[in-house]
């Protein structure tokens, strides 16, 4: 969705300001809701591309207006809503009033280690690579109204394929619920002044991970 | 290990957090979707083992086994774990190399993707609507918020991580360092020269 989190050459936020010594989490409470992201997300119930997917659903005020952690918590309640698993009745009244919804498997201390690892998104290709290193490819310029993970910033531009990186997991489909439908992934390049324009800095280059639906022979 | 009762005062919003929070908590738990033991195990490792420490072993060992620095490049997942991380180090790791005519810088403009093995959790400035809408379009312009200059004719490369592969710099070796052991080269490998808005400290910069 052309939400506000695709935030790549917008304007007007301001300069970036590093904090000295910046702590890992700012509040206990973020610490909670990070290692509850990781337990839920162990137990199968929503994959990675949904808590994406909630996020960017949230109204855009309120996603570019929350501290970081916030945005998570907003974004896991609407999943254990939208999934069923926690009913809104029971967020408001902070306890539990209706039965567990059975999942597939629970995070204990003994599963820290596989829990603390990032899960696997190559897959095992059915078919052939449409492009090679060195192509020219268009970003299609498409705008879906669901998850996409093709920035807006070069959609309708031409790069070049640099890097193969397999077949990996379609967030597009994935997101919604609609299976994995393994893609093929390319690094594509592209030239600063084709996406910025005349005047723009002529040394720079950008470079997304595209999937091949993103892409069109250029 | 439960000390999430105690925060400080920060104001409203992280009172009302707390609270919201730990309702959170208290609704997973006593449906048993999830164990409070185990989201304490969590917290710790990202507090205490799993933080930008890693990274710069790898840097520094590639900074003097040319072998080594040749398998982080071609691929970074297998090199890293042969250090034998804390974290166990997920698939699609990239490392780009940093030359005298290419920098590299890692965004992620849509979320906030980061090699957490490597470099632990993202700072806030990473996560930032000012950092993710000007990494691509004015590089230069973000290294300078960072207080880094680069030669005018220096090509500024920028990954931007919008699929599951995570990225991370191979920064340049600072110069008077000949000699140097991993462990004291390891020590000038900044967070941020991983990222590529910083660079690493210089030889003078050594603390101790």
């Amino acid at each position: 969705m052309n939400g506000v989190h695709d935030m790549g050459g917008m304007h007007g936020f301001g300069k970036v300001e590093p904090e000295p010594n910046e702590p890992v989490f700012h509040a206990a409470w973020e610490g909670r809701v990070l290692a509850m992201q990781r337990a839920m997300s162990y137990t199968g119930a929503w994959n990675i591309d949904m808590s994406r997917a909630a996020q960017e659903g949230l109204p855009a005020h309120v996603y570019l207006g929350v501290s970081y952690y916030k945005r998570w918590a907003l974004g896991m309640e609407q999943n254990l809503i939208g999934k069923g698993l926690v009913g809104a009745d029971e967020l408001a009244a902070g306890r539990a009033l209706h039965p567990a919804t059975p999942l597939q498997r629970k995070m204990t201390a003994a599963d820290i280690g596989a829990a603390l690892t990032r899960g696997k998104y190559g897959r095992v290709a059915t078919a052939p690579a449409r492009f090679v290193i060195g192509a020219r490819v268009r970003a299609k310029n498409i705008h879906p109204i669901t998850h996409t993970r093709l920035p807006r910033y070069v959609r309708g531009h031409v790069g070049v394929i640099e890097r193969i990186q397999g077949c990996h997991v379609f967030p597009d489909t994935v997101a919604t619920g609609a299976g994995e439908n393994p893609q093929w992934l390319y690094t594509v390049v592209f030239d600063g002044r084709d996406l910025w324009g005349e005047g723009s800095d002529s040394t720079v280059k950008v470079s997304i991970e595209a999937f091949e639906p993103y892409l069109e022979a250029a | 290990m439960s000390d999430h009762e105690h925060d400080h005062g920060h104001g409203s919003e992280l009172s009302e957090m707390q609270l919201r929070v730990r309702a959170l908590e208290t609704i997973l738990t006593e449906k048993g979707y999830i164990d409070p033991a185990a989201l304490d195990l969590i917290i710790e490792a990202y507090e205490t083992k799993i933080g930008p420490h890693n990274g710069a072993r790898a840097v520094a060992k590639a900074w003097v086994d040319p072998g080594f620095k040749q398998r982080l490049l071609d691929d970074a997942t297998r090199a890293v774990a042969e250090l034998g991380h804390v974290s166990r180090v997920g698939d699609h790791l990239i490392a780009v190399e940093n030359t005298p005519r290419r920098h590299n810088m890692i965004v992620c403009t849509l979320c906030s993707c980061y090699p957490w093995e490597v470099l632990g959790l993202p700072p806030v400035w990473y996560k930032s609507a000012p950092y993710r809408s000007r990494a691509v379009s004015d590089p230069r312009g973000v290294l300078a918020d960072f207080g880094v200059t680069l030669p005018a004719d220096t090509e500024i490369r920028v990954w931007d991580s919008t699929a599951e592969t995570r990225f991370m710099v191979l920064p340049m070796r600072p110069d008077g360092t000949d000699g140097w052991s991993e462990e004291r080269l390891a020590a000038l490998v900044t967070r941020n020269s991983m990222i590529g808005t910083g660079l690493p400290k210089r030889a003078d910069e050594a603390t101790a």
